[in-house]
């Protein structure tokens, strides 16, 4: 192997990372302060495609626009599910919110099979997005280049709302108790609700980012991004955001690797992913940016 | 009042009529198909295939009419073989046609099998769907026969030297079609420099390409389904792998060309039907009808579908019609003998089940799929 595949296998892991950190950021976010496993969170990415999707190819708007109101739209369907599905279990066990959880993922992949048909739809990819650049035999796709990028931006913005706003601290502190802030006079649901529109407007985000670059959609598409954010959540620190992107990164690398040095073991690169995440909470249970329960949480 | 009264006792009247007629003359037959997932195009097409057929030829010997119960498998091994014991235990069928992928009928196969009720697949061409089965057929041509008319194609029509192999690992169609072509590759004095693998959720190939694209193979041979195909070609466009890519019978969909564009312009690969190249009375009828009915020609799988159900109904005619026996029927399916089907002369090996019949090559020109050219057994 010379010294170009190298590179390049490098930069294929640090793409396809990146992307999975993207999608990570959201899931541990919402985790990290109503601590639920938000398991439609797959599925609003999901919702985020086929938005983007029916605003591109079917109500002709310029790209930008159709992506930006998908984002704004899964937003709101994220406040929506949150009301009607989330909220009346909030002091239910964790496990009846788990629970509901997966039936909102069932609910969405099924209605949007309903609207949109089991076939895979094609998404039509802004040219800007589409190309490539070739240095030194190295190949940059223009999507690998702007999603680490996209996915620092979105990284630094959400560090910046918890840590330097007021509704930021309400929802760190809402991540060590409900009823004491509370008391304090916070309004509780309307900060699980902003919550819940940034943790699906990241979702919608980087569901977009997935689309243009595997760009073939179907509504069960959701599942897998989901599973690897979820492995790459918890492998960074569930409930850290930093961790999460460190966490993708490494999912993603790792599973470039193993194609690349065990060609004839390709198949099962996932197993590889999730052998990994296994072997890494052997060692350290709580993730690598794990939650240190005094000095707080993100 | 007293109208609204008659008028619903003459609707009950009728209703037990329609029900009794219904009870009496019906032939129960199971569909397995995947209406949703990965492969959904290919379900969607059979099951328009099937229906068309259906309204063709809607009734068995005797009258009795033929009622398909449909279930979705969603593209999956599990659900395929749920499908088919909720079909033979909750529904009584008669007969089976299902599923579509080799994976998936390998799944409902055992259970078809056990209750010995004849199941054909339209479109399952690994050689394992029927090995050692006694009530398994199918309606189209093995993968054997298929990598060796890819292997030909590319050896003699491309003047390939050498070949990269896409292979998806989970699923045996891509598997035994790959070896199938690996070894017709082989002995026509090809070399083999790159075998790839990759898993059927995968959607990134980039580890792979780059792989590939270091070897410099003459062409790329990927035995796999169109959405898979289409983002490889992709990606590999992408990458700058600029070889020509080789496919089987799993490529053909509309999807392929929405999702592949220009990637997936000039993509050959080998099936079981063109509308261009109609062979029999009953492929021109067919056209025609389905044309009418659906705004667009028929592909492979809506053509294999319609064989499937033709077959069917054939054995059923000839295995007494209305009290076909499960095993009759299964007799007849297995002695189909010059059937002049939708996708050409069909004759079914009574001792393996599997149909001999002729591939045709298409490729994709313009956006569109055309004929290249019909190789017969």
């Amino acid at each position: 192997m010379n010294l170009t595949i190298v590179l390049q296998q490098l930069v294929n892991g640090i793409s396809l990372g990146s992307l999975y950190g993207l999608v990570a950021i959201g899931y541990t976010m919402v985790y990290g302060v109503i601590r639920l496993i938000n398991f439609a969170h797959g599925d609003i990415m999901m919702v985020g495609m086929y938005f983007a999707f029916t605003g591109i190819a079917m109500l002709f708007l310029p790209w930008w626009a159709a992506f930006l109101l998908s984002m704004l739209a899964s937003a709101l369907v994220g406040v929506i599910i949150d009301r009607v599905a989330y909220k009346p279990l909030r002091n239910a066990s964790r496990i009846s919110a788990l629970i509901t959880a997966i039936g909102v993922s069932f609910f969405l992949e099924n209605s949007f099979l309903v609207i949109y048909g089991g076939v895979p739809k094609a998404f039509p990819v802004p040219s800007v997005f589409g190309g490539a650049i070739n240095i030194h035999g190295v190949i940059f796709p223009n999507i690998a280049i702007i999603t680490p990028i996209v996915a620092m931006i979105f990284l630094m913005i959400l560090l910046f709302i918890l840590h330097k706003t007021k509704y930021g601290m309400a929802m760190r502190a809402l991540s060590f108790d409900f009823e004491t802030v509370r008391i304090m006079g916070v309004n509780v649901d309307l900060v699980i609700s902003m919550v819940f529109a940034i943790g699906s407007f990241l979702a919608a985000l980087s569901g977009i980012f997935w689309a243009m670059r595997y760009p073939a959609i179907n509504p069960l598409i959701g599942i897998m991004p989901g599973l690897k954010a979820f492995a790459a959540a918890v492998l960074g620190g569930i409930g850290s955001v930093t961790g999460a992107a460190i966490g993708g990164f490494i999912i993603g690398i790792s599973e470039i690797l193993v194609v690349a040095l065990f060609p004839s073991l390709a198949g099962y690169k996932d197993a590889f992913a999730f052998l990994f995440l296994i072997f890494v909470l052997l060692f350290k249970p709580t993730g690598i940016m794990g939650e240190d329960l005094e000095r707080g949480r993100f | 009042m007293k109208r609204l009264l008659s008028s619903l006792v003459a609707v009950l009247v009728a209703l037990t009529f329609l029900a009794n007629a219904s009870l009496a003359g019906e032939v129960k037959v199971g569909v397995v198909l995947p209406m949703t997932g990965l492969v959904a195009a290919f379900g969607q097409s059979a099951w328009k295939g099937i229906k068309l057929a259906q309204s063709m030829e809607p009734k068995t010997k005797n009258g009795c009419k033929v009622k398909l119960i449909l279930l979705d498998n969603k593209g999956m091994k599990v659900e395929t073989a749920n499908a088919v014991s909720k079909l033979i235990t909750d529904n009584h069928v008669r007969a089976i046609i299902g599923a579509i992928t080799s994976s998936d009928t390998m799944a409902g196969a055992p259970i078809a099998e056990k209750h010995h009720i004849p199941m054909i697949t339209s479109s399952a061409t690994n050689p394992l769907v029927t090995k050692g089965k006694k009530y398994i057929s199918r309606a189209c041509f093995i993968d054997p026969f298929q990598g060796a008319v890819a292997a030909k194609y590319a050896r003699n029509k491309l003047h390939a030297k050498t070949a990269a192999v896409m292979i998806e690992r989970d699923q045996d169609y891509s598997v035994g079609l790959a070896h199938a072509f690996i070894k017709a590759f082989k002995k026509l004095g090809g070399k083999i420099v790159a075998v790839e693998f990759f898993q059927s959720t995968d959607q990134d190939y980039s580890a792979q390409i780059s792989d590939i694209k270091a070897k410099h193979p003459d062409i790329i041979y990927m035995p796999s389904y169109y959405q898979e195909i289409a983002l490889f070609a992709r990606q590999a466009r992408q990458y700058g792998l600029k070889q020509p890519i080789l496919a089987g019978d799993g490529a053909e969909a509309e999807a392929l060309i929405k999702i592949g564009g220009k990637a997936v312009e000039g993509l050959t690969f080998t099936t079981h039907f063109d509308p261009h190249a109609a062979a029999t009375p009953l492929t021109v009828k067919f056209i025609k009808l389905y044309e009418k009915k659906y705004g667009t020609p028929p592909d492979a799988m809506a053509a294999l579908g319609a064989d499937a159900y033709f077959i069917l109904v054939q054995a059923i005619n000839k295995a007494g019609g209305c009290n076909a026996k499960p095993e009759k029927i299964n007799y007849y399916i297995r002695h189909t003998k010059n059937f002049k089907g939708v996708t050409g002369t069909i004759t079914i090996d009574p001792k393996t089940g599997n149909a001999i019949k002729s591939a045709v090559i298409r490729k994709v020109k313009n956006g569109k799929f055309v004929y290249v050219t019909t190789v017969n057994p």
